[in-house]
């Protein structure tokens, strides 16, 4: 059986779950607690488990994620919410030289079983500053595991595994799936990483992406179908590790491949993708694998301007149709 | 208001221009209409006229410097305004055009608009740098850029899902346009290029079709396909025939042949019509340059060398050995060369730089009976020379009707670099010579 939920109950089922699970589990950031969260992900978890194990922060980042790091090192779970993903960016030595490296850097004597979560990518006129699509920063950093759920039910599934991972595990969430609905099975358990899903089949082409942008692929795959493009759509799911074998083994069938994500192009997400498919589907190629990504500018505030910067399944449609060589 | 004078649109397919003179200098007053320079064009030397009137205040590009569409060339304004600003606007420090030596063009740093001009007086305009190509700014959408047509670069162009098909099934690419962009051959081709080389099984006799024998390309084969593929496809043909009076020729051609049979050598060199054509078309082509030539992109190339490749026929194809600096040999020299060649090409002894750069060529299938055809040109020459049998032919001298041999040749033209006034020239210098043939021999 299974019950519709919206993405942020989803997450808060898996926190709560966890958290009764395993009394080493909790959670801190700002107003996480008393004012159940900024985008009330985190709604009703401060009643539940009190303030020893709910922990509202100052503003401070770097601080916060430090305390976070130290406490994993020395046995704990703590879940770290950014209030948004954005803010993560005066936290960033913490988690670039602390949290990814303690382990391994101490011949595995600590281990840093941490989860950092919060919204990520642009929002509704957020501003340049708060519209970044910090994901492509982080799944550069061996040592930390990058997850972006689509879905509700993966919400869950892969928040309970990043609780349980005994490594740092960077969950990207998304201020506008969290409103979304979706089917949650009753029993959803973890998910393992690093297995992504075929979300629509088809033969023309595969879109890669995740997040959000895992709707927009799906929108522009609709459109497609319209214009006589079967496009096949991949949810990463987890952005690394990385399911290259679903990537390759789709592509392999329809011989082209776009790529979709938020975030600028240089050297993010999608460039990594491309690396993987010319190199082991080389052969198997019949255009260029193309990304769409936000432009390479600043996030403008300008409602329209913004639309026009972020992946727009319009903007989806016309690569495909130039890689299936239908423009 | 000052302001920044651009290179016009002069021609409908104009991208660029040289501006070959200035007709105004710095510090003219100008009217609208006044005559500012001489541009010329991809179709001729064309006048660059104001539009605006007021004071010529700066010259942006020497005569002789080759600009694009949409370029500054100048300042317009009043005497005495500020320019300072639009010659910052335009990435360098603006000299007057008069300050020679030019020193070479300084690379534009990308924030070039931000930094204070240099302060030297030497320095040329530099176009100001465009953010556009992808060096700053990452474009997902650029497309790459190609030179030519992809056949015309002798590569295949196929998607690696087509090679990968193409190397199983055995079909051959070379030659393949495809639908993608700039011909790339996609899957959605293959099935229309070529047959399986070898079909892996075989084809079972179904109703009244009985399979065509399959005979596998030789690489010969395959790069004469290629070659006259890309040839036909990229170079603009045209024809120009001639039939001279060939009796002279061939009265020469036995008074030499005799004389060096009287010479007693034992295996006396005997020389060929062809031959007397290969010296012919040397001393031509020295006269008429212009058919001794190369096109390429950027410019035209005239050889100073006269290279000639004779097409040699051998048993499964054909091969151009080249006799190089054809004007400083005699007939006889020309005759031991080819027939040297020739047995070579026949045994597959040619080394490949003995079959390349040439700079015309001759192609003879007069000992095939053949009276009159058109050849392919042999890229990247200019021109090809096909010659037919000579002919015992009824020819009109001092008003009667006599027996007469008659030679027809088609000179085959790549009109990008040979227009047909210019081909006749050469046509009408061969003639001259074939028909006067002890001018072959001065």
């Amino acid at each position: 059986m299974s019950r519709t939920l919206r993405y942020r109950e989803a997450l808060r089922e898996a926190m709560i779950e966890e958290m009764e699970r395993d009394p080493n589990v909790f959670l801190m950031g700002e107003e996480v607690g008393h004012y159940q969260g900024a985008y009330k992900v985190t709604e009703g978890i401060l009643e539940k488990f009190g303030e020893k194990r709910v922990i509202d922060t100052p503003i401070a980042e770097g601080g916060f994620a430090g305390l976070g790091i130290g406490a994993a090192m020395v046995g704990l779970r703590p879940i770290v919410e950014f209030m948004t993903w954005n803010f993560s960016a005066v936290a960033f030595d913490q988690i670039l030289n602390n949290a990814a490296k303690v382990r391994q850097m101490s011949g595995g004597q600590y281990t840093c079983p941490i989860v950092f979560r919060g919204p990520n990518a642009s929002a509704r006129q957020v501003g340049s500053q708060h519209s970044h699509a910090m994901e492509h920063f982080y799944t550069h950093v061996p040592g930390l595991k990058v997850i972006a759920p689509a879905f509700a039910a993966d919400a869950k599934g892969l928040m309970k595994t990043a609780i349980r991972d005994n490594n740092p595990v960077l969950v990207m969430e998304s201020e506008t799936l969290y409103n979304t609905k979706g089917e949650v099975p009753d029993d959803q358990g973890p998910i393992p990483f690093g297995v992504a899903n075929v979300v629509r089949t088809g033969k023309d082409v595969t879109i890669v992406a995740y997040s959000r942008m895992t709707h927009v692929a799906l929108e522009a795959a609709e459109k497609l179908a319209k214009l006589g493009v079967s496009a096949e759509v991949i949810d990463l799911r987890t952005l690394r590790p990385l399911d290259e074998d679903t990537i390759v083994a789709s592509v392999k069938k329809t011989h082209r491949c776009v790529t979709v994500h938020e975030g600028w192009p240089y050297g993010g997400v999608g460039a990594e993708i491309s690396d993987r498919v010319q190199r082991l589907a080389f052969d198997y190629l019949d255009a260029p694998i193309l990304r769409v990504a936000s432009l390479d500018v600043p996030m403008p505030y300008n409602a329209k301007l913004e639309q026009q910067c972020m992946p727009q399944p319009e903007r989806v449609v016309d690569t495909v149709l130039r890689v299936v060589h239908r423009g | 208001m000052a302001k920044i004078l651009e290179m016009p649109k002069l021609s409908p397919t104009m991208e660029e221009g040289v501006l070959s003179a200035w007709h105004k200098k710095e510090g003219d007053a100008i009217g609208i209409d006044d005559l500012l320079a001489e541009v010329e064009t991809d179709k001729a030397t064309m006048e660059f006229r104001s539009f605006d009137k007021g004071t010529l205040r700066k010259l942006l590009v020497t005569p002789g410097a080759t600009v694009k569409l949409g370029q500054a060339v100048a300042i317009l304004g009043e005497p005495g305004e500020d320019i300072a600003a639009l010659e910052a606007a335009l990435g360098a420090a603006v000299a007057p055009v008069a300050a020679a030596p030019l020193a070479a063009p300084e690379p534009v740093p990308v924030h070039a608009e931000v930094e204070a001009p240099p302060p030297t007086t030497a320095a040329r305009v530099a176009p100001p740098r465009v953010l556009s190509k992808g060096d700053f700014l990452t474009r997902t959408d650029r497309e790459p850029e190609y030179e030519a047509p992809e056949t015309a670069r002798g590569e295949i162009h196929a998607s690696p899902a087509v090679r990968k098909a193409a190397r199983e099934q055995g079909i051959d690419l070379a030659g393949a346009v495809g639908s993608g962009p700039h011909g790339r051959v996609i899957l959605d081709d293959l099935s229309k290029i070529s047959a399986p080389l070898v079909a892996k099984t075989p084809v079972a006799q179904t109703g009244e079709l009985r399979a065509p024998k399959s005979v596998a390309l030789s690489p010969m084969r395959k790069t004469i396909a290629r070659r006259l593929v890309e040839s036909k496809q990229t170079v603009p043909h045209f024809y120009l025939n001639i039939d001279v009076d060939a009796a002279p020729l061939v009265d020469l051609r036995e008074a030499i042949n005799r004389d060096l049979a009287s010479a007693g050598d034992e295996k006396p060199l005997k020389i060929s019509v062809n031959d007397l054509i290969v010296r012919g078309c040397a001393i031509a082509l020295k006269r008429v340059p212009e058919c001794n030539a190369q096109f390429t992109a950027e410019a035209i190339l005239l050889h100073e060398r006269i290279d000639i490749s004779v097409a040699v026929a051998v048993p499964d194809g054909l091969v151009t050995p080249v006799v190089r600096d054809a004007n400083q040999k005699s007939v006889t020299e020309i005759g031991a060369e080819v027939r040297e060649l020739a047995g070579r090409a026949k045994g597959k002894k040619l080394k490949p730089e003995e079959m390349q750069n040439g700079t015309f060529s001759i192609s003879n299938l007069g000992m095939f009976g053949i009276d009159s055809f058109a050849a392919v040109i042999n890229p990247p020459e200019g021109a090809i020379l096909a010659v037919g049998q000579v002919r015992d032919e009824p020819v009109v001298k001092d008003g009667s009707i006599v027996a007469g041999k008659k030679l027809a040749m088609t000179l085959s033209c790549d009109h990008r670099v040979i227009d047909g006034a210019v081909g006749a020239r050469f046509l009408a210098e061969l003639r001259a010579l074939l028909t006067h043939p002890l001018r072959l021999l001065a």
